[in-house]
Order: C-alpha cells, then structure tokens, then sequence
C-alpha cells in the first residue's frame, strides 16, 4: 500500500481549496464552502478555506459569509498568478502543516492541474469531478458520488486511509450559498516559503473574464450535432430570452466551437430554469449536465432520440424549421409586455 | 536543431454507446463491448507527429491494459509512431489516479531519454484528468494541462502552449521534460498510413511490459497502490419530465410551446 505522508489519527477539518484569477472567487470554490459546511454541522469539524494569491483582502470575508470557520490565506508576490509549480509547492506545505482530513477542490481546469499533482506529491487518493459528496454515516469517510461512463452509473468512491482524502467538484454541482455577513471568524496569514527559483513556469499571457458563465445561466439554448456548426438560431433565441448558450461535446469534437460552454459530464454542470436543447440526440454524458434544469425543451429531427425521455416539452423535427416560428412567437409574447 | 523524443500515451477503452450495464447485478458488462484508442488520445498521436516532422526524432507510444490492446497500439504506428509499448500485467489491474500514474511513470523511465510526455485531455470512461499531471509529478517534470498550439523551443529547451482557464486562457512556457496533457479538439487526427499498416501489423515493433520488467514496487500498483476504493454502485436516477410532444406544423408548435412557457417570458 502506498503510504500517504501523515495518517488519518492526525488529520482534522475540512479544507476548501478557494480559487481566484485575478481576485475574483471561483463560483465553485463558494459552492463547496456551502457544503462544507453542510457536512461539518452537527459533526464538529472545523471549515477552513485556503487562498492563495497576491493581495487578497477581502475575498476571505466571502468565504467566511459562506461558511468558513477560518480561512488561511497565502499572501505573496510570486503567487499572484497561478503556476503549478509556485501553487503545488506552498500548498503542499499548507496541506502538511494543517493536515486536513479533507481537501476538496473546484475542478476547474486549474483546479484539476493543481489536484493532480498535489495527490500524488502527498501520496493520496484523489476522487475526480464529483457530481454529490457526503460523509459516511459511521466513520465520517468522505463518499464522492462520480458517473460512469454510458448508462447514467453511478460510482461511490472513498480513501480508507490515506490523508488528506482529496475530492474535486464539477461546478455547478452545489448552489453557492446565500452569504451570511454577520459571520465572524479569523483569518490567518500563513508565511510563504517561496522563491522565484521555485517557479519554472512562465505566464506569457492570461486573459481571462470574457467568458460566459453558463452555470449562472437562467435559460440556456443548448446545441449539438443538429445545428452543423451554425448558431445563428441558437444565439438569437438565447439573447431574447436573456440567456446563454451552451453546447453538447460533438461541436467542440467537430471543431465548430471551444470547450467553454461544453455542457455534461466533461463539461458543465448547469441548472437554469430553462433548457432549450436543439439537435442534441441526449445520450447520458449530456444529460448530467441539464438535468438539474427545472423545465426542458427537447427540439430532434429523430422521434426516438433518448433526449425526448428526460423532456418536459418534446417536438420532432429539425431545428432549423423549428427555431425560426419559435423566435417570431417568442418576439410576439415578449412584445405583448413591453419587450425587452 | 535536436531530435525530439516524444512519448505518447494512449488508453484503449470501451466504445462508450456500447458499454451496457446490468441494472440487476449493477455490473458494467464489457463482454461484446468493442474498444477503440481513447478518442482524445488521437489529438494526442496527431500532436505527437507533427512535432515529429517539425524537429525530428521519435514518437512512442505507451498504454497500459491487457494484450489484447496491442492491435490499437499497430493502429498508432500505422499513423506514424516509431514504437509502442504495453504495460501488461495483472498486477497493473484495478489502478486507481495514483496507482496508474506511477506505473506509467515507471515505464516511461525504463523508456528513457524523453523529451515529452503527451497524455490525452481525460479519457472517455473514466475522465479523471488526473493521470497528466500525477505522471509529471512522479517524474518531477513540469506539466501544461488543456494544451493547444504546442510549440517546442528546442534551443531553450522550453515548450510554449496555449492552455484552457475557467473563462479564459493563458500561454505558458516551461522546461522541458514536460509532461501536457492536449486539449480535445486540439487538431484534426490524421488517418493511418495505409503503407505503413501492413508494416505496423505484420512486424511494428510493440513491446509488452510486465510489472518484473520495469522497476515498480508490487505495493504500489494495481489494487494494492490504490487508495480509493469502489463503495458502490448505483442506477443514476433521472427527474420524471413531463414528456408531452407538441404536435402540429412547426408554427403550431412554436406557439404551443410559447403557451407552455410564460413564467420564462
């Protein structure tokens, strides 16, 4: 057996790994405060978030609004962007110096660079892109709920005995939580060992904050196949419902479009009220990700394509004869108040 | 200019719309269940090769799995690998991130002399994502995960990539030995030379590997090195939609489904 570098007699608490990209919060990392919390009541088991970054003041009172016991916070020049190296390394020394029982993270692009090799540095099992979490009933074990592949298989994962037991979460999977402000609790600033001879990676360039958020999304027009790679339609019936767009995996496969608003169980996890999925035959490794929408619209050209099984409103035919009517009498009842 | 030495790794796994599941026993039946090369793996193979013929040197490609994946190893060599190797052993079964990672770690340092590591995004059955970076970890090389337009600068020994970000992107550049994992869609796969299959399947040269073969501690792979464990399984349980399919020309339709949903107006 592989030994991790401490045991589970030593380890304590909850550790929520709180991502930022130029001082702005990871949705995500908010969500699993929320459950975080969720899982420590009633059990006595300290929250802490950790923050890494350069000059953070004020993201540790979002997550103490979330529900955060302590937040510990890593405050250094060299840490002002993410680097796997730079990250790994004063974490890592984090991890060993608090040693968590539980490190949970966003699986975020970041999120899954970082957890990747923190695991292995530490010598401890990592449950990957968890759609649930919940504590066994008996040995408080952390239970990470993942999905198979084909046919909508649940797998339940746990790390017996290696610690921290390391877990990263779709976002989306979890609503972030209404902030209490009235939350008090400390913030401490941990020491950074970290030199520039630490950091091999180098930032050429970053942009980030263009993108859409389609886990925020209240309606979403989603695509597949169907549409061919043209989106007209979509994006115009998106914007008069002021919502977004998001797509199944075959676009980003057929290079029509990128992965960031990949919808399912490689992409996003979304919950609008509204999903409008067009031209998507709705095999499982989609669905995970609509199926938290509170009404669906199934728009196929095939009468027994499965998305039709998990719609509220189902019409067969192509999108394309379907989408023109549907944006005229979406203009007609928005006209009725007031448009927008 | 160096030759470059790239290892390319690839999984085989089951084709996803076949795998079936046995909702009595709550098994996944794989017995008439087709593979084929994991699909984000052949971003993998087509970065691999055009690096080939951009600097020169080699591309190898390592899996791990029963031998019946060898003939999907002949298929990378038939697109323009030099040489594949498959980890094979019993002992490497059950693998969880962990365990998987060091053992390929392991043969890829009784490989020697790479300059490289490619690894797909994440794999179609099990889309952890966690196997790139645990691989560089193990072999302390530096890593880019979501990769696109890789570049290496072999006269710095550095290589250069656009990688994915939560809303957003960022090109980095660190040393080489790296270890990347290719974004999906990253490029357009080649097809398989249809001269070089004859060669790749009659004589390619594809090694198998036991655990005795390469240096790896029997405690640390397969079930044994793996500390996350299977604690069950379950049907995932799918919200009751109402499922009323709207009839008429799509005008009708339209307006039907308008009705339908006012409270989203």
């Amino acid at each position: 057996m592989t030994k991790s570098l401490y045991g589970a007699k030593e380890a304590n608490a909850i550790w929520v790994y709180l991502e930022q990209d130029e001082g702005r919060l990871e949705g995500v990392s908010l969500e699993l405060m929320g459950k975080a919390r969720e899982l420590a009541n009633g059990r006595g088991i300290p929250v802490v978030g950790v923050l890494l970054g350069d000059q953070l003041s004020g993201l540790a009172q979002e997550a103490i609004a979330a529900g955060a016991d302590e937040v510990r916070v890593a405050d250094d020049p060299l840490l002002r962007q993410y680097t796997t190296d730079g990250y790994t390394k004063v974490f890592t020394e984090l991890i060993l110096e608090g040693k968590p029982d539980i490190l949970l993270l966003g699986a975020t692009p970041n999120g899954r660079d970082l957890a990747g090799r923190i695991a292995v540095r530490l010598r401890t099992g990592l449950t990957a892109d968890c759609t649930d979490l919940k504590l066994e009933e008996e040995t408080g074990l952390l239970i990470g709920e993942v999905t198979g592949f084909g046919g909508g298989i649940l797998a339940y994962i746990k790390c017996p005995d290696n610690r921290p037991q390391m877990a990263t979460v779709r976002p989306g999977v979890f609503a972030v939580p209404e902030p209490d402000t009235a939350r008090q609790a400390k913030v401490v600033s941990v020491p950074v060992k970290l030199a520039e001879k630490d950091i091999k990676v180098q930032v050429v360039e970053h942009a980030v904050g263009q993108g859409v958020d389609i886990t925020k999304a209240e309606v979403l027009v989603a695509a597949g196949r169907g549409c061919q790679g043209d989106f007209t339609l979509v994006n115009e019936l998106a914007s008069l419902l002021d919502g977004e767009v998001g797509w199944s995996r075959v676009p980003v496969d057929e290079g029509w479009v990128s992965r960031d608003c990949m919808i399912g169980q490689t992409g996003y996890v979304t919950r609008p009220k509204l999903a409008i999925v067009c031209g998507i035959s709705g095999a499982f490794q989609f669905t995970v990700g609509v199926e938290k929408a509170e009404t669906i619209v199934a728009i196929n050209i095939d009468a027994e394509a499965p998305i039709f099984e998990q719609a509220d409103y189902c019409i067969v035919d192509d999108m394309f004869n379907v989408l023109p009517p549907l944006i005229e009498a979406v203009k007609r009842a928005r006209g009725g108040n007031g448009g927008r | 200019m160096r030759p470059l030495h790239i290892i390319a790794c690839v999984k085989v796994v089951p084709k996803p719309e076949e795998v079936k599941v046995n909702s009595e026993t709550m098994t996944i039946e794989r017995g008439d269940v087709r593979s084929e090369i994991n699909p984000p793996d052949m971003n993998v193979l087509e970065m691999a090769l055009t690096l080939k013929e951009q600097h020169g040197g080699k591309v190898t490609v390592v899996a791990m799995g029963p031998p019946l994946f060898a003939p999907y190893l002949r298929l990378a060599l038939a697109m323009g690998a030099d040489e594949a190797y498959l980890l094979s052993d019993r002992a490497f079964a059950a693998a969880d991130t962990l365990a998987t990672s060091y053992a390929l770690a392991q043969g890829i340092r009784k490989i020697g002399d790479y300059d490289l590591i490619l690894c797909g995004e994440e794999s179609s059955d099990g889309a952890t994502a966690q196997v790139p970076p645990g691989i560089a970890e193990w072999l302390n090389a530096s890593q880019i995960t979501y990769a696109e337009d890789l570049e290496v600068l072999p006269d710095s020994g550095m290589v250069k990539a656009k990688r994915e970000l939560a809303g957003g992107y960022e090109v980095i550049q660190v040393p080489l030995p790296c270890t990347a994992s290719v974004k999906v869609g990253a490029n357009e796969p080649r097809f398989m030379d249809m001269e070089r299959k004859a060669w790749a399947e009659a004589e390619g040269p594809v090694t198998i590997w036991a655990a005795e073969d390469i240096d790896v501690d029997p405690e640390m792979i397969g079930l044994p090195g793996s500390p996350t464990i299977v604690d069950g399984l379950a049907q995932a349980e799918a919200t009751e939609r109402k499922r009323e399919f709207l009839a008429g020309t799509p005008q009708e339709q339209a307006k039907a489904l308008v009705e339908r949903l006012q409270a989203y107006l």
